[in-house]
């Protein structure tokens, strides 16, 4: 570790002070096993949305860098994040991506576990003597606290609360974007997962790129009616932002009318949103609930991206999960409404097929562009990547600098964390 | 196609078997336009995730009507999705056809299919269960219903820039 620490002490060369990232920031393998680390281990990470843990005993399976971990809520309703490693010799305990369970055994030798990782049983334990501690024997712990239904979990017990890791202005776009349960509580509806040849920080910057949606998404555009063409038109009309937000938290605003769905309601509706406007009046809604629904179904108009690993965005959470300095997991995690029309949440799944995950038709265009930046770093090795756009005429905000809507003010929040947390 | 009554009549085995050889074959070569011809108006195209089967209802892979079927040719064909332009090559094979079922004018199949794609020099690998529900249509048949089931289409996938 010292070795390393060392060959990464110049910061200022890898993301310097003119907002410039060294190609070694995408493929050196060594500075990723640091950054995984000193970042991943150290910060608050998602690790999934209450609604995937509605009932006691209700699990998923989730990552928090490297480490695979069990999130799961035990019989008190607290939620739990514990490393999936048998504390004998190891093997995972758990191989279910989700489920319901009331405990933990490992296959190997039958330990049990608790739905709070506390070692419940073993076969056989008169041979580890009189003294043998349980309690020091459970499944390792993460701390966990949650906002709004977003549990993270970090293996930092010295670190910030989680509220103040997030900072006033992200829990109040978190809560803003909750927004769209359309008066319902948010409900995960499902996933699209892809894996991408590509440094975990080429996807971190993706989500605060208004710059690449009308250049990648073309084909996307192109499918959408009138209406909703326009709405995807915020770098023409240019009345967005890019807001840095602090630790490496940032919002890029794309659509200003779209920021709290409580307002707005008596616009006009697209068109795109007429049928299910009538099913949902057929089914009896009132008019006030249908305009409400209607509104938030078509998802937030900004995207919050939360340094390390999740961004919210439209009507999805997009979860990055580190497995190679060349490989990404990429989760799309597609929002309804709970206990809400099933019109609506059919609409909301069809959007959401649409442009994202493996066969949308937008997804496959962005893991195309992500794969080839990856692959152009193996040419010009001194040749910097450029985060610098917009830089002439940021504004200052609440917390960080303000950028034109294709600024990647983002961009240098989040380079901006990185550093501070490698540099610790 | 009044003969179609038994799940075990050879005839019809191979009369099936010719067709999805042959829509193999057009999905191979891209040859979307003919694809898309083979399609009753009301049928649908869906790759689900994991085992449910009320698609309206559950997040897939993807859930085309004919609308969706043909934006999704257009996006390949008009060049301005990068991931498309060019597409990875495919080779496909299709087999284990075992009829399911035989009412009236309608015949369900399901099958193997494996799919080999060659992109940026690297090869991937995916195999899925189809299910076919073919409607007789003069000679031949006409596609309303075509289920493919990637045998991890609940893990981490790629992107997909053909059909299966």
């Amino acid at each position: 570790m010292l070795h390393t620490a060392e060959k990464f002490s110049d910061l200022d060369a890898l993301y310097s002070p003119e907002s410039k990232v060294a190609t070694s920031m995408y493929e050196n393998a060594d500075l990723f096993n640091e950054e995984m680390e000193r970042i991943f281990k150290r910060t608050w990470v998602w690790v999934a949305h209450d609604s995937e843990l509605a009932d006691k005993g209700a699990f998923k399976l989730s990552n928090v860098g490297l480490e695979p971990v069990i999130v799961v809520r035990d019989r008190k309703g607290d939620v739990n994040v514990l490393v999936n490693r048998c504390r004998h010799r190891a093997a995972t305990v758990c191989e279910v991506k989700k489920g319901k369970t009331s405990s933990f055994q490992c296959p190997y030798h039958g330990w049990g576990y608790g739905l709070d990782g506390s070692l419940r049983g073993l076969p056989y334990p008169e041979q580890y003597g009189d003294d043998f501690d349980k309690g020091a024997h459970g499944l390792k712990r993460l701390r966990t606290e949650s906002y709004n239904g977003m549990i993270f979990a970090t293996f930092n017990d010295e670190v910030e609360p989680l509220v103040d890791f997030l900072g006033t202005e992200v829990c109040r776009y978190i809560d803003l974007f909750m927004k769209q349960g359309g008066g319902f509580p948010v409900k995960v509806l499902g996933e699209h997962q892809f894996t991408v040849p590509m440094n975990w920080k080429v996807q971190l910057e993706n989500t605060t790129d208004a710059y690449h949606f009308p250049v990648v998404h073309k084909s996307f555009m192109q499918s959408l009616d009138g209406d909703a063409e326009e709405a995807f038109k915020f770098l023409e009309t240019g009345k967005g932002y890019v807001e840095d937000l602090g630790n490496g938290h940032s919002v890029m605003v794309m659509i200003p009318e779209r920021i709290d769905l409580d307002e707005h309601l008596d616009d006009p509706m697209e068109e795109r949103f007429l049928p299910l406007a009538k099913e949902l009046r057929d089914e009896g809604y009132p008019e006030d609930q249908v305009k409400k629904i209607v509104r938030a179904v078509g998802g937030a108009g900004f995207n919050l991206n939360l340094f390390p690993n999740v961004s919210f965005s439209l009507a999805f959470f997009r979860v990055l999960t580190p497995v190679n300095v060349e490989r990404t997991d990429i989760r799309h995690i597609a929002l309804g409404m709970e206990g809400g029309p099933a019109a609506a949440n059919r609409m909301r799944m069809r959007l959401h097929e649409h442009f994202q995950g493996p066969m949308g038709f937008g997804s496959p265009d962005d893991a195309e562009v992500w794969e080839r930046v990856q692959r152009g770093t193996k040419g010009g090795e001194d040749l910097p990547i450029l985060v610098n756009r917009g830089l002439i005429d940021e504004q200052p905000g609440a917390l960080g600098p303000r950028g034109h809507i294709s600024a990647e003010t983002g961009m240098r929040a989040a380079y901006k964390m990185w550093k501070r947390m490698m540099s610790l | 196609m009044n003969m179609m009554t038994k799940t075990n009549d050879l005839a019809l085995l191979q009369k099936v078997s010719a067709f999805l050889w042959t829509e193999a074959d057009l999905l191979d070569a891209k040859d979307y336009d003919t694809w898309l011809a083979l399609w009753l108006t009301e049928g649908f195209y869906t790759l689900p995730i994991g085992e449910g089967d009320d698609f309206d209802n559950q997040l897939n892979l993807c859930h085309d009507n004919d609308r969706m079927r043909r934006d999704r040719i257009q996006r390949f064909q008009q060049g301005f999705s990068i991931s498309s332009a060019p597409p990875a090559r495919t080779v496909r094979t299709v087999s284990r056809f075992v009829i399911e079922s035989v009412e009236g004018d309608t015949v369900t199949v399901s099958s193997a299919e494996h799919v080999i794609e060659d992109k940026f020099g690297r090869q991937r690998v995916w195999a899925g269960n189809m299910r076919h529900t073919l409607v007789a249509s003069g000679d031949g048949f006409k596609i309303r219903a075509k289920v493919v089931r990637l045998l991890n289409s609940d893990g981490m996938l790629n992107s997909f820039s053909y059909l299966f």
